[in-house]
């Protein structure tokens, strides 16, 4: 009977809908996610989708264009590039693949033929560049063709230009961009650092920076020194201030240790890196500025509502368990941006990201590099409503009787009053 | 002027009546004292005074000032001392005093409070203590220590001796004693009624959210026929319930 008793209590304490709902919600998100990874990964088993102009029209050429026809869905076949591009483009494809006119030419004069891949990139996510794979697969297929026409019509040629009779140029189309000589996955692991730091970092600020000041609320209560703060001859609303300020300087420094020794471990990713400025991606000071002021609005709102969401605590523990809804809202930004880019998720889930503050901050970098400023300046302008908002609410809270009395339903609150006035 | 002005003041928590009307004034160097059994809504009027809560209706005024609308000018001429208060487990002693003075003043006036605090507190050199290591009896004197080294116009005081040996708390009534003089006003609580009886100049009895009595000490022991204080609360609260 003991034991029952003790379980009984202890569940009756910690089940309760404030530690239930995030978890749902979390829950609900993570089948979310779930569901576009799984898109990724039957992206990968389907053929791939491509567009093929052929300007040689030579044999070789038309052997690989009919490999690329039974082997991939081909969107586009022309002679084009401008209208290839444009029509593999929105017929969903993944790579425009140009034969020269000079392609079969060269390798029956006994030179490795070029096939010029336009990689169509529609995100940088760490999954978005898993589409490309198969493409590579493609390029195997057409050599082996050539290689077994070559052999069969007996063309007296260097044996490595029969076994390796094509060579291939890469060019990426990247959010507008064109990046000559670069495959894909080179600028995906360059941009790997944008991908997985900014996020952790962003989300590593806000769990600490968020449990300082939700803990602060907490202990307050705890060791009720709030009825004394709360007569100071000092505005609620430079409480808040303050309490903010400070959770926000405890919280950069320990996610500045945090990173320090998270960027000596991603350093070990960084092989075959490009320079990203050659192909003008880098960063100008008025796109560090806007990164700035991105992460500065998310850390307001964020520690405004911890502070908000403090108020509801009762004594430390349970100002812990409070954390939780913020720990959720960092997380599935940061895994969703680290796995798939804002363009490339569904729109259920651009709306989940784009009304979360945590995830613009995360977003910024990678977005200012393709000039995406309506992007990176409507987060910034959706932070600081958000911000603003709960700032407001919190200096209410602080104004009201809720503080002291609780967030309780009134029956409730009735009673502890009763209880509680001597 | 008076010091304090409590007119027709109620207080609802939802369906509950905690305040129900009550009016008192607090007279410029004036000890007051509210006395009531738990739940009579003692503590919830001294939060009212202290800014700290907000009013269902009725009005009060400290020194002239609203408490509703003019709640700052109020927080700067009060201080309030909560039964169940605790200060800053991290910090000493000493730099809790100060953290609370910089609210008041800075410089001079900072240094002026918080050797007036220590003095009040009295603990020695466990004043640079950190405030975990101290009793519970130190941390009282501490948070009497800080009410009082403000030099408040209006000292709200609920329980000022609670948790206090018998000395401690001697000594504390002769301070709070003193720190009347000059026109300054207390208002306190307490369940102590030789400490009641001791402190304060008049006192007000409250029960179920009504004042049901109010006089000086002598008057009220005279107009029971009681020996004490504590004679006379028994006697108006067993009445008061026995009409309510």
């Amino acid at each position: 009977m003991g034991i029952r008793n003790i379980i009984g209590k202890e569940v009756r304490e910690l089940l309760t809908p404030q530690t239930l709902i995030p978890i749902v919600i979390v829950a609900v998100i993570l089948a979310m996610m779930g569901g576009v990874i799984g898109n990724i990964g039957e992206e990968v088993t389907q053929r791939p989708v491509i567009g093929v102009v052929d300007q040689d029209e030579g044999e070789l050429s038309q052997i690989a264009e009919s490999v690329l026809g039974a082997t991939a869905r081909v969107v586009h076949s022309g002679t084009d590039v401008a209208e290839g591009l444009r029509r593999t483009g929105e017929g969903g494809g993944v790579a425009l693949l140009v034969f020269p006119p000079d392609f079969s030419e060269k390798i029956l004069e006994g030179e490795p033929g070029t096939i010029e891949i336009h990689w169509i990139m529609r995100g940088l996510g760490m999954m978005d560049s898993i589409s490309a794979a198969p493409v590579e697969g493609l390029i195997a297929a057409v050599n082996q063709a050539i290689t077994v026409t070559l052999f069969e019509g007996n063309v007296p040629l260097n044996p490595e230009v029969i076994l390796h009779p094509t060579t291939r140029s890469d060019t990426t189309l990247v959010k507008g961009k064109t990046i000559s000589g670069v495959p894909p996955s080179a600028i995906a692991n360059t941009l790997m650092s944008q991908s997985t730091m900014i996020p952790i970092l962003v989300m590593m600020l806000m769990m600490m920076a968020g449990s300082t000041v939700i803990s602060s609320m907490g202990l307050e209560k705890e060791n009720k020194t709030l009825e004394t703060l709360l007569t100071m001859p000092v505005s609620r609303s430079s409480i808040v201030t303050g309490k903010i300020v400070g959770s926000a300087a405890v919280g950069l420094v320990m996610a500045f240790i945090y990173m320090l020794g998270f960027s000596f471990y991603m350093r070990s990713f960084q092989v075959g890196a490009i320079d990203l400025g050659k192909y003008g991606l880098a960063l100008g000071v008025l796109d560090y500025l806007l990164v700035g002021v991105s992460i500065f609005l998310a850390l307001l709102a964020g520690l405004a509502l911890c502070i908000v969401l403090g108020t509801f605590a009762r004594d430390y523990r349970s100002a812990q368990t409070l954390l939780f809804p913020i720990t959720a809202m960092a997380m599935i930004p940061m895994f969703l941006i680290m796995f798939k880019d804002f363009a490339t998720v569904s729109l259920g889930l651009k709306t989940v990201l784009f009304l979360i503050p945590f995830s613009h901050p995360m977003m910024a970098m990678r977005a200012l590099m393709f000039d995406e400023y309506p992007l990176v300046l409507g987060g910034i302008a959706y932070s600081a409503v958000f911000s603003a908002v709960v700032i407001a609410m919190a200096v209410r809270i602080f104004k009201s009787d809720r503080l002291l009395t609780g967030g309780t339903p009134r029956r409730q609150r009735a009673a502890r009053a009763r209880r509680r006035t001597p | 002027m008076q010091a304090v002005e409590v007119r027709d003041l109620r207080k609802d928590y939802g369906a509950q009546k905690a305040v129900q009307g009550i009016s008192f004034d607090v007279r410029e160097g004036e000890i007051f004292g509210l006395i009531g059994p738990n739940g009579a809504g003692k503590t919830t009027t001294l939060r009212i005074v202290s800014t700290l809560l907000s009013m269902t209706s009725g009005s009060v005024r400290v020194f002239g000032h609203d408490v509703t609308t003019e709640s700052d000018a109020v927080r700067r001429i009060l201080s309030y001392l909560p039964e169940e208060a605790g200060a800053y487990r991290n910090l000493t002693g000493r730099a809790y005093l100060e953290f609370i003075a910089r609210f008041f003043g800075n410089g001079e006036k900072v240094r002026e409070m918080v050797e007036r605090g220590v003095e009040i507190a009295d603990l020695g050199e466990r004043i640079n203590d950190k405030i975990s290591t101290l009793s519970k009896g130190m941390t009282r004197r501490l948070l009497v220590g800080r009410a009082l080294m403000t030099d408040p116009k209006l000292a709200v005081l609920d329980e000022p001796t609670s948790g206090l040996d018998v000395i401690n708390a001697r000594e504390i009534r002769g301070i709070i004693r003193n720190s009347t003089k000059g026109g300054r006003a207390v208002l306190l609580s307490s369940h102590n009624m030789l400490e009641v009886e001791l402190l304060c100049d008049r006192i007000a009895l409250i029960h179920e959210g009504r004042i049901v009595e109010a006089g000086s000490p002598a008057e009220l022991k005279g107009k029971y026929a009681a020996g004490n204080i504590e004679d006379v609360f028994a006697e108006v609260v067993k009445w008061a319930s026995a009409t309510s």
